[in-house]
């Protein structure tokens, strides 16, 4: 690893490990609140690629890359294709591409949950935003080895 | 129909998985879908025989009148047969041909999607819809042909036929539009049921219109792009290259014959640029000694007799031209299997190569002649069929006739020589050592060749079946009217078939003395560089060229000329826009700042003058950072917490992002002169300003009602999100954002690519040339790794 990163804080690496969750999971309410509140999948994704980052400065690039076990790159391959097939639903019921599709989902023990097109797409946005912060990131510290 | 086109491509994306799963079976797994489809299109048979038209519509972007409509007619129930019966063979032979190759799923995957493209383009009711499957015919086939992408010269054919059909794609597009607009709709069926050849604008759209058809079908002089195309692995050059692809130029021709065809610009131009094409293809196929050139040459020659025969307008060329058309598919899709057959049994690529193979090869060679002497017209194969009613259509052409027929009369006599090449060189005479044992292949890679020729046979003997199911509707689509004429085998002796045997004779005559034949048009090559290959070479050089001097001149990887170069031009552009302004008047207004807001601004000025006065980069870069927080404070203030939240964001990552690279950079110093920093601060106040100016006159001059309210209005009962921004965002036009997260996707390969790929200090324009072909194979390496 390089020489910026060689000074590792035990305060900052500790306080990862119990911030790191936190944040991710932050990221995802950000997300799912999104259609009603401030939020929504480019911020949600900022925050989880951010927390991620923050993994990788407080400890090393190996460990913030096993974090993700997969390239960021398939997750905004991922992305993409969650984000383009939620477009197509709508033309199966007669109506013009892209059109949002709402359905109801009757739990039994959390009751009635929404989900949508708009929904998956948000979700699409998501993957992409965290997949090309990290892919961006990574590439810059692999750039050092 | 929707469905059916989207089955093929849902297919494509399992391809990979399929063939993991599968192994040394997978493309027989996968050939079921095209073969399923084959009987769909069976299904439709007695209905669009009858001359029936079905129409379906599926609603795409109705605002534009683009929509996933499908038309099934004859001529489109032809070639959709074509598509996917030939397309059934081919998968099963590729995955004998290509077994064990490592990239075999990958091939499946752009086959499929090959696949369903064409059938897409066949079946569109919709030139838009059309036009997209059209250039997805075309990068896929790119994919195909660059399928050996480790091969430079695999690439560089690969990269050639994407730039010719590509300009023609262009052309053709543009050709539609005008097309849409004169008829008033873009619909097919509609369109179909006009002429247009008095409109204004008939003759620019015919122009562009057959400058995308003949690029794509390979007429004189784009015809150099084909033969190249053979760099593909041969069930590609067998599918696409012949039975498929190549056809989609004579589809669209044969298709639009009915609106556009009634001119003497169409007839004249189709007759002379496929007559010479017809020439051109068969005279350059004799010369040729490689088994798949002389293939891909004959085919060139086929498809200038295709547009010859749609320039000449009679309701017997439609015939001929749907029947010619047919006949081709089943022979020379038969012929390039043959060919792929010599290549991987015997390891033959060449005639000269290749001679007494009969006894080892006996099934093969069976196949091989059959095909062979449909190709020649022999009776009683289903090309003499389509060879008597091509020599008859064009006798009783409405122009010409004379020169035509003797064109045709020349075209057949090499066509001859070539079927007796094919027919003859490899089989017989005295056996010649070949690379490896010859062998028959198995039944994979042997039933598609039979069962076309066996349709070739059966055609020829029984013509009606052809003419009453398939033809007869296909040329009346072609034709616009109905066809009297029918099909036979047997004229009784008269014209076309005295043709016939002086043609056959004559090529025969040539067969013996072909070896006399090339050495006498050998001095043919020194000319070469004066052919259209050679001109296409040259202007690519000339692009590159210019782009490597437009490129040393703007982008010479300073940073900061970038930027005072984008912003020089904006301050002149838009400030030039502005002074032109007539009534330029500005509503200021101080009297509702509020304290915090005057408070923030104030931080903002202090930020920035101190940024650009300090003297270090760690300090400047905490001090934009400032800048963008303070920024996202104003957004708070105006209510727009989402974006503000993301400008927040958007400031920490850009700083992580920055401190990655920070310590990169060299020590703080003055560089530039005072000179230079003068100048750079007039650009950067007076762009300020003028952007300042700029928003105040928007803000002041709005003569509409802004679109802001109506999504405000309608977020709750139709997007059901109270949040405006997001249901903006991922509802209303979340074909936007679809579109800008491909731009994120780009952008993340873009600095992969960059940091991983550098070429060192190698000179920019160097790096040019290799750049594409680098890209992609890392790209794909890596796909494999993973």
């Amino acid at each position: 690893m390089s020489r910026q990163f060689n000074m590792r804080s035990l305060i900052l690496s500790t306080g990862t490990t119990i911030v790191l969750p936190l944040l991710l999971l932050f990221s995802l309410f950000l997300l799912l609140r999104g259609h009603n509140e401030p939020g929504g999948g480019f911020i949600g994704g900022l925050v989880a690629a951010a927390a991620i980052a923050l993994k990788l400065f407080a400890d090393d690039y190996p460990s913030a890359k096993s974090l993700l076990r997969v390239h960021p790159l398939q997750i905004v391959g991922v992305g993409l294709a969650i984000a383009a097939l939620s477009s197509l639903p709508s033309l199966f019921v007669g109506e013009n591409f892209f059109t949002a599709q709402w359905w109801t989902l009757y739990l039994p023990i959390f009751g009635p949950l929404k989900l949508s097109t708009p929904l998956f797409f948000d979700i699409g946005v998501y993957l992409c935003v965290i997949g090309t912060v990290l892919t961006a990131t990574f590439t810059l510290v692999e750039a050092e080895h | 129909m929707l469905y059916v086109v989207l089955s093929l491509f849902v297919l494509a994306c399992f391809a990979p998985l399929v063939h993991r799963t599968f192994g040394r079976h997978s493309g027989n797994v996968l050939a079921v879908l095209p073969a399923v489809l084959f009987a769909y299109f069976i299904s439709y048979l007695p209905l669009v025989s009858q001359g029936e038209l079905i129409t379906q519509r599926w609603l795409w972007f109705p605002g534009m009148n683009i929509h996933l409509s499908f038309l099934l007619d004859g001529l489109s129930v032809l070639f959709a047969l074509l598509i996917t019966g030939i397309g059934t063979f081919i998968l099963l032979y590729a995955n004998r041909y290509l077994a064990g190759h490592r990239a075999l799923g990958r091939f499946f995957l752009f086959l499929l999607i090959f696949m369903g493209a064409m059938l897409g383009l066949v079946l569109s009711d919709n030139l838009i819809t059309l036009f997209v499957f059209w250039e997805l015919t075309t990068v896929s086939s790119f994919m195909l042909i660059g399928f050996n992408h480790e091969e430079a010269e695999s690439r560089q054919k690969a990269h050639q036929g994407l730039m010719v059909t590509v300009i023609g794609g262009l052309a053709l597009m543009t050709g539609f539009i005008m097309l849409g607009f004169a008829a008033g709709s873009y619909e097919l069926s509609d369109i179909l049921q006009q002429e247009l050849t008095e409109h204004a604008l008939y003759l620019p759209m015919l122009i562009l219109i057959l400058l995308g058809a003949f690029t794509k079908s390979a007429q004189t002089p784009f015809h150099f792009w084909l033969p190249n195309a053979m760099a593909a692995p041969t069930p590609v050059s067998a599918y696409l290259h012949s039975a498929t692809m190549v056809k989609a130029g004579i589809y669209l021709l044969a298709r639009l014959q009915p609106t556009l065809g009634d001119s003497a610009a169409w007839m004249l131009t189709l007759s002379a640029v496929g007559a010479v094409t017809m020439l051109t293809g068969i005279v350059l196929a004799s010369r040729a000694t490689g088994v798949k050139k002389v293939l891909a040459y004959s085919t060139v020659m086929a498809l200038g007799t295709l547009t010859m025969l749609l320039g000449l307008g009679t309701e017997k060329a439609a015939l001929a031209a749907v029947t010619f058309l047919l006949a081709h598919a089943l022979y020379k899709g038969a012929l390039f299997m043959i060919a792929g057959i010599l290549d991987h049994e015997a390891g033959v690529k060449d005639f000269l190569k290749a001679s007494g193979l009969r006894h080892k090869m006996p099934k093969t060679c069976a196949v091989a002649i059959i095909a062979a002497l449909s190709l020649a017209g022999v009776i009683p194969l289903f090309g003499f069929v389509a060879k008597e009613l091509l020599l008859e259509a064009v006798l009783n052409g409405s122009h010409w006739q004379i020169p035509l027929i003797i064109a045709t009369v020349i075209a057949n006599i090499f066509v001859v020589l070539v079927a007796a090449l094919l027919a003859i060189k490899p089989w017989f005479g005295a056996s010649l050592p070949t690379p490896k044992a010859a062998h028959d292949p198995g039944i994979a890679m042997l039933l598609g060749p039979t069962v076309l020729a066996t349709l070739s046979l059966l055609f020829g003997l029984f013509p009606f079946i052809a003419d009453k199911w398939l033809l007869q509707a296909a040329a009346k689509a072609v034709y616009g009217g109905d066809i009297t004429t029918y099909l036979a085998l047997w004229h009784g002796v008269n014209l076309p078939l005295l043709l016939s045997i002086t043609s056959l004779t004559f090529g025969l005559l040539l067969y013996s003395q072909w070896a006399r034949w090339r050495k006498l048009t050998q001095g043919l090559d020194r000319l070469s560089f004066l052919g259209p290959e050679a001109l296409y070479n040259k202007m690519m050089a000339g692009l590159v060229a210019f782009a490597a001097w437009q490129t040393n001149v703007l982008q010479n990887g300073y940073l900061r000329n970038y930027l005072l170069t984008t912003i020089a031009t904006m301050l002149l552009l838009v400030g030039w826009a502005m002074l032109r302004l007539d009534n330029f008047h500005l509503n200021l207004n101080f009297q509702d700042v509020k304290i915090q807001e005057a408070t923030v601004f104030l931080i903002l000025l202090v930020t920035i003058l101190s940024a650009v006065l300090v003297k270090s980069f760690l300090a400047a870069l905490a001090l934009l950072g400032a800048l963008g927080f303070g920024v996202a404070l104003i957004y708070v203030f105006f209510s727009a917490v989402d974006v503000g939240i993301t400008q927040v964001l958007v400031e920490t990552i850009t700083v992580l992002l920055l401190v990655l690279v920070l310590y990169r950079l060299p020590e703080f110093r003055k560089l530039s002169s005072n000179a230079n920093r003068a100048r750079d601060a007039i650009i950067a106040i007076s762009s300020g300003v003028m952007i300042t100016l700029l928003i105040l006159l928007v803000t002041s001059a709005r003569s509409m009602e802004g679109i802001a309210s109506y999504f405000i209005e309608k977020s709750v009962p139709e997007g059901f999100g109270r949040n405006v921004v997001n249901v903006i965002l991922v509802d209303f036009r979340a074909l936007d954002t679809l579109g800008e997260i491909f731009v994120l996707a780009l952008v993340a390969i873009g600095i992969y690519a960059m940091v991983h790929l550098r070429t060192g200090s190698k000179p920019v324009t160097n790096a040019d040339k290799r750049l594409t072909s680098e890209l992609k194979i890392a790209a794909t390496s890596k796909g494999d790794a993973q």
